[in-house]
């Protein structure tokens, strides 16, 4: 390029610029800007597809929005907020779901298509739920806990129709089929970009969204932000009212309020719970509480070893846990309570549900002395620092109460990157920790965190046959349809947690969420992120 | 000029092997579980495993390290987990965030800091010194973190001059087209003014925040060494000679006073760059500095070798600039190195 033309060429782009300058201003923009919503969160995804390698939290939430699964659920209403229905599912890309003894069989939409315009059939559906039990890691995993383990078990009928054969008689597989995982890609698409060190693309669908989803990413600078524009032509539901979706990255939670409160962002998720109640308070804002499903937050003992194998010594730090200190100065009353139930209260089918311990110093003490305890003993409580927010206040309240009984504890913090493998380990003798489960049934939970087959989620060790065979029994019961014996084994199950109290449960944690008023449709789901199908505005 | 360039290139050759060497086995030490971490919250054991083998964590730490050479030499800093890009992408594009922030802030600061050290020499015992004194002292001793929460307060949600905290552009903004990287370069240089106005509006409480910070060893060695020189025999011989205050000052005293400047400005700016990690998180700008502990944080080796490795060259870069300014200000330092 000449020098001449150069300058000719800026030029011209100076005085385009200089014309559509003043659009900035424009109506047009003021339009734009009340269909997008500016949503401001801590961190985000690291991969746009969940089947990738160590995709993240954040990235699940990509997934959802962009990508389409053959089943969804309905809402319903808890508590005046709109809640996932567990039992209810709605087609989403297939139009009727057939369950029979062994399989199910679904018939897809025929009008639905890729975002590239490619239609969607059954053919896409296998690849990319053989790719789920294939790629390994967590989507394989999540699979596996609804027994779909093997591609055979996905048919191709014809082009629209697409079967899925059970493995076994297991009622999660139905729900599995609608959590985030088994999401249907663009199987010749993805194809195209897959390399034979690649065979299923993951490289290109970690970059690209390739679904038949309601959005699609527009652009993705990570770490810093999320655009996503809505997809006109989406079939799996009513087309989304917001246009465009700006998910920025704030990590100063300080920061998040004050954009919230000057009315600059319009949705945040992750605030402090101290920031959450005060905005709650000042009233500007919609602040939406929901209780994790099936999640608990509690404090874990190592029963394989002394001292906590002890059930009595159990006994007394379930009775030296200052629980209601740690709901009002920790979570500012933000969550729901899981313990302190009436002594004469009847164990409900239904978890979580709390236990009939509440704090007794007295009790504590004297429970730690017929252990063998009297003068009690020292040990260390541990935290993963992800979370320092509240399992550091929380530790210190559980240290300070624990050594009014004479347990000393010595405090040990956790980095997050660390938190996983110090906890497989399974040595630590007392800690706090979180577990949830996408699916919401109680002998779920159970599996992962009680059962004698020793799962990671069983950070306690802890092993009682009595456990499993009510465990085992309710499996059994839920899959063949037997009410009475399904109840009969809940009511076990819990009753023997309870009763052993390897781990304390202190509270079901709340998703919080902070809206700007004119915002609304915002619904809970398992996964407990966003859904910006549902979300309007104005 | 160019042999002494050459020599010291050659020189940086050992160097750069050794950080290359010592952050490898560093980051190997840390405590956390790549592995672990990305397989997620609801991995179990084997889950974990298989991410270990397609991370190439189960190799011994030798074949690791020949395989991190391997792909240095081909220009490949390896995959971030964390953010899921390359780290040659992921530093090129924070780079320059960090540094025109850096570079802003560093201009803010010497254009306030060296005309008060001047000031505060000249006029020592003054007012002008004890102000240059109170305002070093209190902007080295304010966090930077409680400095920017505190400029966002008063200016974006008390007084609501300024824009959201958002980083390097509103939210609804689109960036210039990349040509260096800084936002109010290209900006110009594109004839985006709308976008030039925005991303200033943008720099100026974060530039700010780390200008405040950087003023004390600005103006205190502006003073020190401003002093040092109007004691000194030329100049008591130019004020003899009748040379007006202002030629004595600027022309004599501060051209030699520039030298030990020059070299704190070198170091702040170096400093800053790596270290302005708390003001970045506090204003979410997309910089190098969160991004490398970000990464430290999970346990994602990539980015942080990757950090150190570019810290490293630039620190070479920055001190081989600054010896060729000795040169140019001072035609006495001898070049050889």
């Amino acid at each position: 390029m000449k020098r001449r033309d150069f300058l000719k060429s800026a030029s011209a782009v100076a005085a385009t610029s200089a014309i559509a300058a003043p659009a900035v201003f424009s109506p047009a923009k003021a339009q734009s800007r009340a269909e997008t919503l500016l949503i401001v969160s801590e961190s985000g995804p690291n991969n746009l597809d969940i089947h990738g390698v160590g995709t993240n939290v954040p990235g699940y939430e990509v997934s959802w929005n962009c990508y389409d699964r053959l089943i969804s659920h309905e809402m319903k209403t808890v508590d005046g907020k709109a809640y996932y229905d567990k039992d209810k599912f709605k087609p989403e890309l297939a139009e009727d779901m057939n369950v029979g003894d062994m399989s199910a069989t679904f018939k897809l939409k025929k009008n639905a298509k890729f975002q590239d315009g490619t239609p969607v059939t059954a053919k896409d559906v296998k690849w990319s739920l053989d790719r789920a039990v294939t790629v390994g890691g967590f989507p394989t995993f999540q699979m596996a806990a609804g027994s779909l383990t093997k591609p055979e078990q996905f048919v191709v009928v014809d082009d629209n129709t697409f079967r899925v054969d059970f493995a076994r008689k297991d009622r999660l597989t139905i729900p599995d089929l609608a959590v985030v995982v088994p999401c249907v890609i663009n199987s010749e698409l993805v194809k195209k970009n897959a390399t034979e060190k690649d065979p299923w693309g993951l490289e290109y669908t970690k970059q690209n969204t390739a679904g038949s989803g309601a959005y699609k990413v527009a652009s993705w600078v990570a770490g810093t932000e999320v655009v996503l524009e809505r997809n006109d032509a989406w079939v799996g539901g009513p087309l989304p009212k917001v246009k465009k979706i700006i998910w920025r990255i704030v990590p100063s939670s300080g920061n998040r309020r004050a954009l919230l409160e000057r009315g600059d962002a319009d949705i945040s998720y992750d605030l402090p719970n101290k920031d959450f109640v005060e905005l709650k308070s000042a009233g500007k804002l919609n602040i939406i509480s929901t209780p994790y499903s099936n999640g608990i937050q509690y404090i874990g003992m190592n029963v394989k070893n002394p001292p906590f194998d002890n059930l009595k010594v159990r006994q007394a730090v379930a009775y030296a846990i200052p629980y209601q200190k740690i709901m009002d100065a920790v979570l500012f009353g933000l969550a729901k309570p899981m313990f302190g139930a009436p002594a004469d209260a009847a164990t409900q089918v239904a978890w979580p549900q709390p236990h009939k311990f509440n704090i007794d110093i007295a009790k504590a003490k004297a429970l730690l002395a017929e252990a063998g305890y009297p003068n009690g003993f020292e040990t260390t409580i541990s935290f993963d620092l992800g979370f320092a927010g509240v399992n550091e206040p929380l530790c210190v309240l559980v240290q300070e109460s624990l050594g009014q009984i004479g347990i000393k504890c010595t405090i040990n913090k956790i980095p997050g990157a660390n938190w996983r493998t110090e906890l497989n380990k399974k040595v630590l003798p007392l800690y706090t920790n979180v577990f949830s489960g996408w699916l919401d049934y109680p002998e779920y939970f159970f599996i992962w965190c009680y059962h004698g087959k020793n799962s990671i989620f069983n950070t306690m060790s802890y092993q009682s046959k009595t456990t499993d065979g009510f465990i085992d029994g309710a499996v059994t019961a839920a899959a063949t349809g037997d009410k009475a014996n399904y109840e009969k084994d809940v009511k076990g199950f819990v009753d023997t947690a309870y009763a052993d109290m390897p781990r304390i449960p202190l509270y079901q944690p709340y998703v919080n969420v902070a809206t700007q008023k004119n915002i609304s449709g915002y619904q809970y789901w398992f996964h407990r992120r966003l859904d910006y199908r549902t979300l309007v505005k104005g | 000029m160019l042999r002494m360039i050459a020599k010291r290139m050659v020189l940086i050759i050992p160097n750069l092997i050794g950080v290359v060497i010592v952050t490898f086995l560093l980051t190997r030490a840390l405590p956390g579980d790549p592995a672990a971490y990305f397989a997620g919250p609801a991995a179990d054991k084997q889950a974990i495993e298989q991410i270990r083998v397609k991370l190439g964590l189960d190799k011994p730490l030798i074949v690791q390290f020949g395989r991190y050479v391997n792909d240095l030499v081909h220009g490949d800093l390896g995959n971030s987990l964390s953010t899921g890009q390359p780290v040659v992408t992921e530093i090129k594009n924070r780079l320059p965030a960090s540094a025109e922030l850096t570079l802003f802030g560093l201009i803010l600061s010497m254009v306030i800091a060296v005309p008060l050290g001047i000031l505060a020499a000249v006029k020592q015992g003054s007012w002008i010194d004890h102000t240059c004194r109170v305002v070093a002292t209190a902007g080295v001793s304010l966090p930077v973190f409680f400095t920017g929460l505190l400029l966002v307060y008063v200016f974006y949600f008390e007084l609501g001059w300024s824009p959201a905290p958002l980083g390097r552009l509103d939210a609804f903004a689109t960036a210039p087209a990349q040509i260096t990287g800084f936002y109010l370069i290209d900006s110009v240089l594109t004839g985006k003014l709308e976008t030039f106005r925005a991303s200033l509006s943008q720099l100026l409480l974060p530039g700010f925040t780390l200008g405040i910070f950087s003023l004390a060893p600005i103006a205190r060695m502006t003073r020190a060494s401003m002093l040092a020189v109007l004691a000194s025999e030329f100049v008591r011989t130019a004020r003899a000679s009748g040379l007006d205050n202002r030629t004595v000052i600027i022309t004599y005293a501060f051209r030699n006073a520039m030298l030990p400047v020059i070299t704190t400005l070198g170091m702040v700016f170096s400093f800053l760059l790596g270290a302005n990690v708390l003001v970045e998180k506090v204003f979410a700008w997309p910089g190098i500095g969160s991004y490398a502990v970000e990464a430290l944080i999970t346990s994602d080796f990539a980015p942080v070798q990757g950090f150190v490795l570019t810290m490293a060259v630039l620190y070479v870069v920055l001190n081989l600039i600054i010896d060729i300014l000795y040169g140019v200000i001072d035609p006495r330092v001898r070049l050889d190195g």
